[in-house]
C-alpha cells in the first residue's frame, strides 16, 4: 500500500536514499542540505548503516568513495562551497568509476554568497567542475515527490554507469514542504557483476561500463586517479591510451544519453517553449495552468546532463525557446548550442523563485 | 608466506630511485602484515600521492591510490563502510601533515582502526625536492634555496595529542624495530601510527651533505635517540641536542575506537 505524508524536500530526499538502500553517508553540515545529513545521522545506525560527519567536505567525497569500493550504497550531501570542496575527488570518483550520489541543494554564489536563498548556479560546475574531461549524471527535482524518486534513481544510475550521481536540487525544493506519495518498493539497479580473472577496468560490453570488483571480494584491484590500463595499472604517460580511457568515460555517460533522458513534453505544437528544471518547473506550471488554451510550450527537464537535445527537436513549431533559471543562464547557452531559434535566457538571481507574472512578461515580448 | 608473496610481480620494476629508503619501510610493513596471517582478500592499502604512495600499486591486494592528502578520508570511509577489512595506510610527510594534515588529525581523534605508516624523507621527493612540514630547519630545497626557516612537525607528538592509541618512530636504519612496531600498530585497535624517517637520495641527501646513501643512513641511526635514554636524559636534567630525535614506542593506550572488527 502507499502511504501520503506531508514532508520536506530534504526529508524525502533521505527517505528516497534510504528507500533505494543508502547504508553510507558521509557529510559535512552546510546550509541548506542539512537537513538531509540529520536524517541520515538519526536512521542510518538503527538500520544497520553507516552515518559519519567528517571534516570537511574533501574528507566526505573522499569517505563516500571508499565506502563504495567497499560494497556500500554511498552518498553525501551539500551545498554551494561544500560542493566547490568536493571537486577534487568527484574528479577522482568519475577516474576510477566509482559510483556514489552526491546531492547539492543549490543557494546563491559565489563564495558564501546567500546561505539561505534558493539558486541554480552550480550547474555549470556539476558537469565541468573538476579539471580534466569527463562526464557525470546530474538530475533535478522540482517537487518533494520528485526528491525523493529522483534520488532513489540516482543510486541505480551511478551502479548502471559506474559514476558518480548528483541530485542537483536547490534551496526552493528542498525546504518546500508538500504532500508526497511513498510508493511501496523503489526499483533498485546493481552493479554489473565482476568476471573475476578479467583486466578490471576492461569494458567489453557496449555500454562500455566494466564489471564493479568490490574491495574483500579477492579481485585484488589496484584503483588509482593516475591514467590506467584496462587491469588499472598506472600508464600515464601513454598518449592513446589516456586519449581511449577518457573518451570511454565521458562516451559511456553521453552514449547513454536517451536511455537515461527523463523529461517531459508539454503542447509540442506551440511556437513558444519554456524548458526548465528545478524549482522554476513550478513557476511554469502555474503560467500554463494560468493559460488553458494550450498554447504555450514546455519542456520540463529532470535529468539536466548529459543534456537530452533531441527533447528540443519535439517541438516542430518553436519560434522561440524561453529559459528561467536561478542563474545568468548556465543552461539556455547549452540549449542555445541545439536550436537555430532564438533562445531567451529569463535569469533571476537573490534567492527567490520567478513570479508567474514575470515569466507572462518575457512570453509576451517581442525580444 | 613472506613479504614477497604480497608484491605484484607483474608491476615491477618500480618507480623508486636507487638507493630510496622507502623499499625498506614497504618490506618491513608488509612483513609485519605476513605475521599477522592475514589474507590478501580481506586486506586493503590506501595512499594519497607521494612517492610512499605508490607502494600500494606494488601489492597483491586491493588497493586504492586516491587523491593528495586524503588517504585517511578514503580509508575511513573503506573501513568504515566494512571494518572486516584490514586497512594499511601508506603516505609521506607531505601527503599525510600539509596538505593532508586536517585528516590526519581527525582521523586520530576518531581514533579509527588503521594503521598508517609514514615514509618521512623530509622532502618533496615526486615533484623534485621542495620543502615539506619535516624539512629540518636550516636544510636545503628547492624552495628553501637558502634553508629552511620554518619549525618542522613532529608527527608523532600531533599524532599522540590528537588521540591516536599508537604511536611509534623508527627510520629505514631500525628494520627489525621498525617491523615490530608496525605489527603492534596492526595488532592494535583503533588508530595505529608508526612514522619511519627514510633517506632520500635523490631529492633531500644531494642537497644536504649527504654524498653517498650510507651516510645519510648513518645520520639517521646516529641521531635516533631511543626513548629510554631519552627519558633517562630529562630525569637527569641532561640537555637533549636539538638534532636528535626519539625512537621508539611513544604512546600506547586503549582510547575507544571506531571502526574495529566485531
Amino acid at each position: 500500500m502507499t502511504r501520503t505524508e506531508f514532508w520536506q524536500g530534504n526529508t524525502a530526499c533521505a527517505e528516497g536514499a534510504l528507500a533505494a538502500g543508502c547504508n553510507f553517508f558521509g557529510g559535512y553540515p552546510i546550509t541548506p542540505s542539512t537537513e538531509v545529513a540529520e536524517f541520515m545521522a538519526a536512521k542510518l545506525p538503527k538500520k544497520g548503516g553507516v552515518f559519519i560527519q567528517m571534516e570537511d567536505e574533501i574528507a566526505s567525497m573522499a569517505s563516500i568513495i571508499g565506502a563504495s569500493w567497499a560494497g556500500s550504497r554511498a552518498m553525501t550531501a551539500t551545498s554551494g562551497p561544500g560542493f566547490s570542496l568536493m571537486m577534487e575527488n568527484i574528479g577522482f570518483a568519475a577516474m576510477t568509476e566509482t559510483p556514489c550520489v552526491v546531492v547539492n541543494v543549490q543557494r546563491g554564489g559565489p563564495s558564501t554568497g546567500q546561505p539561505t536563498m534558493s539558486a541554480q548556479g552550480d550547474m555549470m560546475q556539476v558537469r565541468f567542475g573538476s579539471h580534466g574531461d569527463y562526464a557525470i549524471i546530474a538530475l533535478c527535482p522540482a517537487s518533494v515527490q520528485e526528491m525523493y524518486e529522483l534520488t532513489a534513481k540516482a543510486f541505480n544510475l551511478a551502479d548502471k554507469y559506474r559514476v558518480p550521481v548528483f541530485l542537483m536540487a536547490d534551496e526552493t525544493v528542498g525546504h518546500m514542504r508538500e504532500k508526497i506519495i511513498i510508493p511501496d518498493t523503489v526499483e533498485r539497479v546493481s552493479r554489473k557483476p565482476f568476471v573475476p580473472g578479467t583486466p578490471p577496468f576492461r569494458a567489453t560490453d557496449p555500454d562500455l561500463v566494466p564489471g564493479f570488483p568490490q574491495f574483500g571480494t579477492g579481485q585484488h584491484v589496484h584503483v588509482t586517479g593516475l591514467t590506467h590500463d584496462e587491469r588499472g595499472y598506472p600508464a600515464a604517460t601513454n598518449p592513446g591510451l589516456h586519449m581511449a580511457l577518457v573518451k570511454r568515460l565521458v562516451d559511456k555517460i553521453e552514449n547513454a544519453r536517451y536511455e537515461m533522458a527523463d523529461y517531459d513534453i508539454i503542447n509540442p505544437g506551440a511556437e513558444q517553449v519554456f524548458v526548465a528544471y528545478g524549482g522554476p518547473v513550478r513557476t511554469v506550471q502555474q503560467v500554463l495552468h494560468d493559460r488553458p488554451n494550450n498554447d504555450v510550450g514546455f519542456l520540463r527537464i529532470r535529468t539536466v546532463w548529459p543534456f537530452p537535445e533531441k527533447a528540443l527537436a519535439e517541438f516542430r513549431n518553436a519560434r522561440r525557446f524561453l529559459v528561467p533559471e536561478m542563474n545568468l543562464g548556465q543552461i539556455a547557452r547549452e540549449i542555445e548550442r541545439h536550436v537555430k531559434v532564438p533562445v531567451k535566457s529569463i535569469p533571476k538571481l537573490g534567492g527567490e523563485l520567478h513570479t508567474p507574472a514575470e515569466l507572462v512578461e518575457a512570453l509576451e515580448a517581442k525580444q | 608466506m613472506s613479504y614477497e608473496d604480497w608484491f605484484r610481480q607483474d608491476r615491477l620494476p618500480h618507480i623508486y630511485c636507487a638507493g630510496c629508503g622507502n623499499g625498506t619501510i614497504i618490506n618491513c610493513t608488509l612483513a609485519a602484515v605476513d605475521s599477522m596471517g592475514w589474507t590478501k582478500e580481506e586486506t586493503v592499502f590506501v595512499s594519497g600521492i607521494g612517492c610512499s604512495s605508490r607502494a600500494p600499486g606494488y601489492i597483491l591486494t586491493d588497493s586504492l591510490h586516491t587523491t593528495h592528502g586524503r588517504a585517511l578520508a578514503f580509508a575511513t570511509g573503506v573501513k568504515m563502510a566494512n571494518p572486516d577489512l584490514h586497512v594499511v595506510v601508506f603516505t609521506g610527510d607531505g601527503d599525510l601533515a600539509a596538505i593532508g594534515g586536517n585528516h590526519f588529525i581527525h582521523a586520530c581523534r576518531r581514533n579509527i582502526d588503521l594503521t598508517v605508516v609514514c615514509m618521512n624523507n623530509q622532502i618533496y621527493g615526486m615533484t623534485g625536492g621542495q620543502g615539506s612540514p619535516t624539512t629540518p630547519k636550516g636544510c636545503l630545497s628547492s624552495t628553501t634555496p637558502y634553508g629552511c626557516a620554518e619549525i618542522p612537525f613532529d608527527l608523532c607528538q600531533l599524532a599522540t595529542a590528537a588521540g591516536a592509541n599508537y604511536v611509534a618512530r623508527w627510520t629505514s636504519y631500525h628494520v627489525k624495530e621498525l617491523e615490530k612496531a608496525v605489527k603492534v600498530g596492526l595488532e592494535t585497535p583503533g588508530f595505529s601510527f608508526i612514522e619511519a624517517l627514510v633517506q632520500c637520495p635523490t631529492a633531500f641527501g644531494r642537497r644536504n651533505k649527504f654524498r653517498l646513501v650510507a651516510d645519510h643512513v648513518e645520520y639517521l641511526k646516529v641521531h635516533s635517540l631511543l626513548r629510554a635514554k631519552r627519558d633517562r636524559m630529562l630525569e637527569n636534567g641532561e640537555h637533549i641536542p636539538e638534532d636528535m630525535f626519539v625512537v621508539g614506542e611513544l604512546t600506547r593506550r586503549n582510547r575507544p575506537a571506531m571502526g574495529v572488527k566485531p
